[in-house]
C-alpha cells in the first residue's frame, strides 16, 4: 500500500463510493477507506452478498461498485480513522495495527447515525435503534415471529417496517412523533420528487395491514431483564403494547467527529460547504449526511461533485449544481417535517440514565450548566462511545438552556484505539512532505 | 445444541459452532456475533451499575455490544462475523 494519495476518501457508503469513483475516473491516485468489513455504508449494508442482487437498491449498489472497480482506486475495508496527527495526514487503525496515510485532498463521507432520546426503560435489552434493528437483521438476526414495535421519527420507520414485515416479523405498530399535518405537508411537497414519493408509497403499501400512527411516541419500556411491553401516548391517552423488540430512534444525526477534529466549520447541525462541497478547511470536502440528512441520491450527487472538484475538474462538478440544490432542498424538508416535539424533553425521569456508557442519570445532569461541565463532573460522554449517543440527546434535552450544551466533538482518538497507535511516531510511511 | 436460524444470510445455509457464555450454539456463517447474542438472549455486557446491555445501534457506534471474544476484551460484536470455535463471554 502506497501511503500518499492525491485524494483520500473516508467512508464507503454511497457518497464515498461516488466521490472515489469520480476522482479516480478523473485520473487521480485515490484511496477509499472504510471501517466496516464490506463497502456500502448503512443504506447499502449487506448488498455485497450475492442474494441481494434483485432489489432496485441493490442494483444501484452493484452498478456503482462495478464502476468503482473499473478504476485504479484502492479500497481498504476495516480501517478506522482515529486521529489527524499532522496537516495532510490521517492516522488509521485496523485490528490493532496502525498506519499513517498522507493525502493531497480529503473527502469525508462519514454518514450519519440514529438519534436516540432517553425514556424510562430505554437501556433494556431488546430496545434498539430502528436502523439498528435493521442492521442486525441484515447481519443475520432472524425477526420471523418476533413481535416488534417501531417508534420515533423519520422516513426510516416505514422502510424498516416494510423490510421487517417481509422477513416475517409481527409488526405491532409504527408510531411517528411528528404530526399528521407535518407529514401531509412533506408528502405534498414530494410530488416534486416522484421517485421518493413512489418509495414512500411502496413502503406504506407493504405495511398497509400495520397501524401507522402519527403524533404518538414511546413514554416508557418495561420488562424484567429485557423489554416485554411498551407504553405509548398521543399526548392525551396512554396505552401499552406487548413486544419482543422495540426499535426506537429519532431521525438521524451526522457523524461529525472527524470533520470537527479537522476544524471544519459547522452551520447549525451540519458541516458548512461551498458549491464544490469544500469545507472551511481548504482541500477538505464533506458529502452526504454530513451536510444535511438527505439520503441516497443527495449523497451520490454530492459525492460526484466532491470527487470531480478534488481532481480539479470544476466544470464537471458545477454541472451537477441543479441536482445538488434539489437534493438539499429535500433535506431541509425532511428536517422540518421530522422536527422533534418538545414533549420528548419531559420523558426522562430523575433516575433515567442519559449516558449509557457511564450510567449517568438525568437528575445528576440536570444540575450541570454545560456539556463541558457535565463531562468533567459526571463523566457523561467520557465513556466508550465518546458522547455519540448521549451528546445529541443532551443537546436536545438541555439545549434550550444555552449554547454550552451544543455538542463539541471528541478529542483524538475519535474511536477507541490501542495505546501503541496513539504513541506511534511518524513511521517509514511519512517520508514525503505533507501537502495541505 | 441449539440452532439459531438466520435472517438474510440463511441462503448460505452453513452453520458454525460458537460458544456464548459456555452455551454451544450453531451460528450461521456470515452473521455477526451481536445478531447471535440477541437471538440467544444473552447480554453483551453489564454496565458500570450492573445493568445487562444488548446491541443498540448495530453499526459500531454505541459500544453497547462490546464483549470478550476468544479472550480479547471490549470487541464490538456487531462488527465481528462468527467464526468456528469462537468463544464469546459477556463482560
Amino acid at each position: 500500500m502506497t501511503c500518499r494519495y492525491d485524494v483520500l476518501v473516508v467512508g464507503a457508503g454511497p457518497g464515498g463510493i461516488a466521490a472515489a469513483t469520480a476522482a479516480a475516473e478523473a485520473g487521480c491516485h485515490v484511496c477509499l477507506l472504510d471501517g466496516n468489513a464490506a463497502p456500502g455504508g448503512q443504506i447499502w449494508r449487506g448488498f455485497h452478498a450475492e442474494t441481494a442482487g434483485r432489489t432496485p437498491q441493490a442494483k444501484e449498489f452493484l452498478k456503482w461498485t462495478a464502476r468503482l472497480r473499473q478504476t485504479q482506486c484502492e479500497v481498504r475495508q476495516g480501517w478506522q480513522a482515529v486521529d489527524a496527527p499532522r496537516r495532510g495526514t490521517l492516522r488509521l487503525e485496523s485490528s490493532g495495527s496502525c498506519r499513517d496515510v498522507e493525502f493531497g485532498k480529503l473527502i469525508l463521507a462519514t454518514g450519519a447515525r440514529e438519534r436516540f432520546l432517553p425514556f424510562p426503560g430505554w437501556t433494556l435489552p431488546g430496545v434498539m435503534g430502528v436502523g439498528g434493528l435493521q442492521a442486525l437483521v441484515k447481519s443475520g438476526l432472524n425477526p420471523a415471529g418476533k413481535r416488534v414495535v417501531l417508534a420515533g421519527s423519520g422516513p426510516l420507520l416505514l422502510a424498516v417496517g416494510a423490510s421487517l414485515q417481509a422477513a416475517g416479523a409481527e409488526l405491532m405498530g409504527i408510531y411517528e412523533q411528528a404530526s399528521f399535518a407535518s407529514l401531509a405537508g412533506l408528502t405534498a411537497s414530494l410530488f416534486a420528487y416522484p421517485s421518493k414519493l413512489a418509495e414512500g408509497a411502496h413502503y406504506r403499501l407493504k405495511t398497509r395491514r400495520v397501524a401507522y400512527r402519527t403524533h404518538s411516541w414511546v413514554v416508557r419500556a418495561e420488562g424484567r431483564g429485557r423489554v416485554d411491553s411498551v407504553t405509548l401516548t398521543d399526548g392525551h391517552n396512554q396505552w401499552s403494547v406487548d413486544c419482543d423488540w422495540l426499535g426506537c430512534s429519532y431521525h438521524l444525526v451526522p457523524n461529525l467527529e472527524l470533520a470537527l477534529l479537522l476544524n471544519c466549520r459547522t452551520a447549525g447541525a451540519y458541516v458548512e460547504v461551498d458549491r464544490l462541497q469544500q469545507t472551511s478547511v481548504p482541500g477538505v470536502f464533506c458529502v452526504g449526511e454530513l451536510t444535511g440528512i438527505g439520503g441516497l441520491e443527495k449523497a451520490l450527487i454530492e459525492g460526484q461533485i466532491a470527487g470531480w472538484a478534488a481532481a480539479g475538474r470544476t466544470r464537471e462538478a458545477l454541472a451537477l449544481e441543479p441536482h445538488r440544490r434539489r437534493q438539499q432542498s429535500f433535506a431541509h424538508r425532511l428536517d422540518r417535517a421530522f422536527a422533534l416535539r418538545p414533549e420528548l424533553r419531559r420523558l426522562p425521569e430523575a433516575s433515567t440514565l442519559i449516558c449509557r456508557c457511564e450510567d449517568v442519570p438525568y437528575s445528576v445532569l440536570e444540575r450541570c450548566s454545560s456539556w463541558r461541565q457535565a463531562k468533567l463532573h459526571t463523566r457523561c460522554g467520557m465513556g466508550a462511545c465518546q458522547g455519540r449517543v448521549c451528546g445529541p440527546a443532551t443537546e436536545f434535552l438541555f439545549g434550550l438552556r444555552g449554547q454550552g450544551w451544543n455538542c463539541i466533538g471528541p478529542r483524538p482518538p475519535i474511536f477507541p484505539a490501542q495505546v501503541s497507535t496513539l504513541a506511534a511516531p511518524a513511521g517509514a510511511e511519512d517520508r514525503s512532505v505533507p501537502v495541505g | 445444541m441449539k440452532k439459531i436460524r438466520a435472517g438474510r444470510v440463511q441462503s448460505m445455509a452453513e452453520f458454525c459452532s460458537i460458544s456464548v457464555n459456555g452455551k454451544k450454539l450453531q451460528a450461521p456463517y456470515g452473521s455477526s456475533v451481536a445478531a447471535v447474542m440477541v437471538m440467544a438472549q444473552e447480554p453483551c455486557r453489564f454496565s458500570v451499575s450492573g445493568e445487562p446491555r444488548a446491541p443498540l445501534c448495530g453499526m459500531g457506534i454505541c459500544m453497547e455490544c462490546r464483549a470478550t471474544v476468544n479472550g480479547v476484551p471490549h470487541l464490538r460484536t456487531c462488527q465481528l462475523a462468527c467464526a468456528p470455535g469462537m468463544e464469546v463471554v459477556t463482560e
